[in-house]
């Protein structure tokens, strides 16, 4: 197919001057948590409001003319608690829950009037103070988005306006340029890891792949994100497609790959349709396909959608996949930069990685190194989740604690209805099934790579879910270790065995069946577990088992000992009991019980004798008063 | 390859076959656009799929089984994925999963109404954990569900296909 090549400053230009005529921009977040609260009904709501009120109104920027407003979709805006969103420009005000009955309002009063519609500002929970302004919110305020920053402004459909904020400037850079030692010295120098889990230096990776001689070579993006509470890579594949794209273009350049490919989880529907679409329209524009920016060099993409695997995250298990295999890993060596795709040199970053790639060839390596800590520069972005105030995704620097993100971007823990509770916080779950959970002994520890794997942890893909005093731990554990199992590939015997083993003690913990031998057994195995197994997926899956060993020990002692639950959640440890004040005394109960084990006058509360009672939750069944707990 | 009767029968598995050259290395695509026709997998197709790319059964079945999104039973017109990721894990997901499994007398083993209306699966984590607990009905996402609410929305489509 004849293309034709792109002319990146006339598009620039063009973009600016027809947004310049444009008197108000109104973006309204369409990311995925967004849409699921009614995002996409607000904006034809909006749309049409204007319109009604004969406002100039564009929904696309096709031609330079003047308007009114220009309404457009954005990705992730980050503050999913408080969707759908809107965001009005020049003034940068921030709209939260809007519905589709609020639309009349934000038309007369700030699209018209200029002023914010106080009923929709954010409203802190804590103190009730209004914050009109995005940038003054706390939740914003403290952030670094420097990666995930352009996911909530940009429209995801449209080049122009990526290209219009600088993209592919980056690509036609390091095409033109740079060579591809230069390449990958300047990533090298930035210091940028890989975020999907490893912290692996990213240049590195591709030093080592551009060192092998072959006349093919290939570049893949992992976003198959499956760590479950993590949606960074999601968001930015739905919120800025072209970014990754032009990481991957970055990255082919500096290994000599002339092929790629994504490779996105079938979960993310939204993102594989707007990463086709996005590869799409770089092809027509000539940023893809052959003689990239004049150079006579090609690069080829090509999307491919996951069937439903977590393996297949690890990066040799993924290439199986790839090549219409089972998602099965290998052994390494050799690494993927020696034989990878069909036996061909290649690399794997994940989609942060190579979203972060473009701001550090067009910013440069000593900017990225402003950002972070020395051993892990730039920022990071989390899934900020669980029992919190503002749940989304947030992005900070390395070296911030978890107390500054819980706290006061996260403004703090919630209890089990969801109110601020001050003295709400457990623990912390961080990495994921990888990960572990943290107490509040590290809630100030700077967050790096190496802090938090000192600590028995994982950065993993930056899954951070907060969880208050109601939650078990071991259940927690024992959650995880029920995913990995189930998602074991079966391949090498410790880790297909061994999770099913450790799942089955922490059933024994939590059902009452445990004996002072279990903990050490449990431990003795998930160290083992952790030694054999072939890929990273065995390798730390006991984490979470080994963290909630090493933090929560009495919690654990009091299953095992005392067949006790402190937090009352593991039904087979819970007391049966009537609840005195709830009993009416209607004698149903009595009636049911088939051993008898339940005591009492009429209209008097009832006893329930726990050591006789079997649970066999009869009772409970036929209480119209809810009197009856533990069974 | 394919004979005249066998063409007839699996003519858009034929489509399919050849929109990707017949390479085996696209037997993942291929089996997720196979699968969009047939809502499952079934044995006889798989076996077709081998015989046109030139593999074994068994390969295709080792596929087919390996990943969690092909499935080798038919599945309901209603397809409800229960999000079990840790946000919502931590936010009661396996409430909704029991509400739904009572109310259309369903259990982790049988996952489909003999009416072949509704599917009811826990699925790992759908990404949308700034809404825990979540939900998807035919790929359309509810966020902050309630046990009550998703019976509702099981009312909402039996009523619906009443009609």
């Amino acid at each position: 197919m004849p293309t034709q090549k792109i002319d990146l400053k006339a598009v620039q230009d063009d973009f600016k001057a027809r947004i310049a005529r444009v008197k108000r921009r109104v973006v309204i977040c369409a990311g995925t948590g967004c849409v699921a609260n009614g995002a996409l009904d607000v904006y034809h709501a909006l749309a049409d409001a204007i319109a009604a009120r004969k406002l100039d109104v564009v929904l696309a920027l096709n031609e330079e003319k003047d308007s009114d407003a220009y309404v457009s979709k954005s990705g992730c805006q980050g503050f999913c608690q408080a969707g759908p969103l809107v965001t009005i420009e020049p003034e940068g005000y921030l709209f939260c829950k809007v519905r589709p009955a609020d639309v009349s309002e934000i038309v007369e009063e700030t699209i018209i009037g200029g002023k914010p519609v106080e009923r929709l500002v954010y409203k802190h929970p804590a103190n009730g103070q209004l914050y009109a302004k995005r940038d003054e919110i706390p939740f914003y305020q403290r952030q670094n988005r420097h990666v995930i920053g352009d996911c909530g402004v940009l429209d995801p459909e449209n080049l122009d306006e990526y290209i219009a904020r600088g993209g592919y400037e980056a690509a036609r850079k390091a095409f033109v340029e740079m060579t591809p030692e230069t390449v990958c010295e300047e990533i090298q120098v930035a210091g940028l890891r890989g975020r999907g889990g490893g912290g692996f230096p990213t240049g590195t990776k591709w030093q080592l792949t551009l060192a092998q001689e072959s006349a093919k070579k290939y570049v893949i993006c992992n976003g198959d994100e499956g760590d479950p509470g993590a949606f960074m890579d999601r968001s930015l594949m739905e919120g800025n497609p072209h970014r990754i794209i032009e990481g991957m273009m970055i990255a082919a350049r500096a290994i000599g790959a002339d092929e790629g490919y994504v490779y996105v989880r079938a979960e993310y529907p939204l993102a594989v349709q707007r990463v086709r679409k996005a590869v799409e329209e770089a092809a027509l524009a000539g940023l893809l396909g052959d003689d990239l920016f004049g150079t006579g060099l090609s690069f080829e993409l090509f999307v491919m959608e996951g069937a439903g695997a977590f393996v297949c995250g690890e990066e040799t298990a993924l290439i199986a996949s790839i090549e219409g295999e089972r998602g099965m890993p290998r052994p390494k060596p050799p690494f993927p930069a020696q034989s990878g795709l069909w036996g061909k040199p290649t690399v794997i970053n994940n989609v942060e990685t190579l979203a972060t790639v473009p701001l550090i060839i067009e910013q440069g390596s000593s900017h990225y190194r402003t950002m972070g800590t020395e051993g892990s520069p730039g920022t990071k972005t989390f899934a900020l989740t669980g029992h919190v105030v503002n749940t989304g995704l947030i992005e900070v620097p390395f070296g911030t604690t978890l107390r500054e993100i819980i706290f006061e971007i996260g403004g703090g823990v919630t209890d089990r209805f969801g109110n601020p509770d001050p003295h709400g916080f457990k623990a912390v779950q961080i990495g994921g099934p990888s990960g572990g959970c943290l107490t509040a002994e590290a809630l100030d520890l700077p967050l790096d790579f190496e802090s938090v794997k000192g600590i028995g942890a994982m950065i993993g893909s930056g899954g951070l879910v907060v969880m208050n005093q109601d939650t078990c731990i071991v259940q927690v554990a024992r959650f995880f270790m029920q995913f990995t199992q189930k998602e074991s590939c079966g391949k090498c015997v410790p880790c297909r065995e061994g999770t099913k083993q450790m799942l089955a003690l922490l059933d024994n913990i939590i059902e009452g069946r445990a004996d002072e031998s279990t903990l050490p057994l449990l431990e003795d195995l998930a160290i083992a577990v952790r030694i054999g197994s072939l890929c990273g997926l065995g390798k730390t899956a006991p984490n979470p088992v080994l963290s909630t060993l090493r933090y929560f020990r009495d919690e654990c002692q009091a299953h095992v000992v005392q067949k006790r639950c402190p937090t009352g959640q593991c039904k087979a440890l819970a007391q049966p009991e009537i609840i005195a004040p709830l009993c009416k005394g209607c004698g149903a109960c009595i009636r049911k019980c088939p051993v008898n084990a339940i005591t009492g006058e009429k209209r008097q509360p009832h006893v329930l004798d726990a050591s006789l009672c079997v649970k066999c939750g009869a009772c409970a069944q036929v209480c119209k008063f809810n009197a009856i707990v533990g069974v | 390859m394919c004979t005249e009767t066998a063409t007839r029968k699996f003519e858009k598995v034929c489509q399919i076959l050849d929109l990707h050259q017949r390479d085996p290395s696209k037997l993942i695509p291929i089996l997720q656009e196979v699968q969009k026709v047939y809502r499952y997998l079934p044995e006889e197709v798989q076996a077709y799929i081998a015989t046109g790319l030139g593999l074994s059964p068994a390969k295709v079945y080792g596929v087919a089984s390996f990943y969690a999104n092909f499935s080798l039973e038919p599945k309901g017109k209603y397809v409800v994925h229960v999000c079990d990721g840790t946000a919502c894990h931590v936010k009661g997901s396996s409430l909704i999963k029991e509400a739904l499994f009572k109310k259309l007398n369903l259990s982790t083993e049988k996952k489909t109404t003999e009416d072949m209306m509704f599917t009811v699966e826990a699925v790992s984590c759908l990404g949308a954990c700034g809404l825990a607990p979540v939900m998807t009905i035919n790929d359309k996402v509810y966020g902050q569900v309630t046990p009550e609410m998703a019976a509702g929305l099981i009312d909402e489509i039996a009523d619906e296909e009443k009609k």
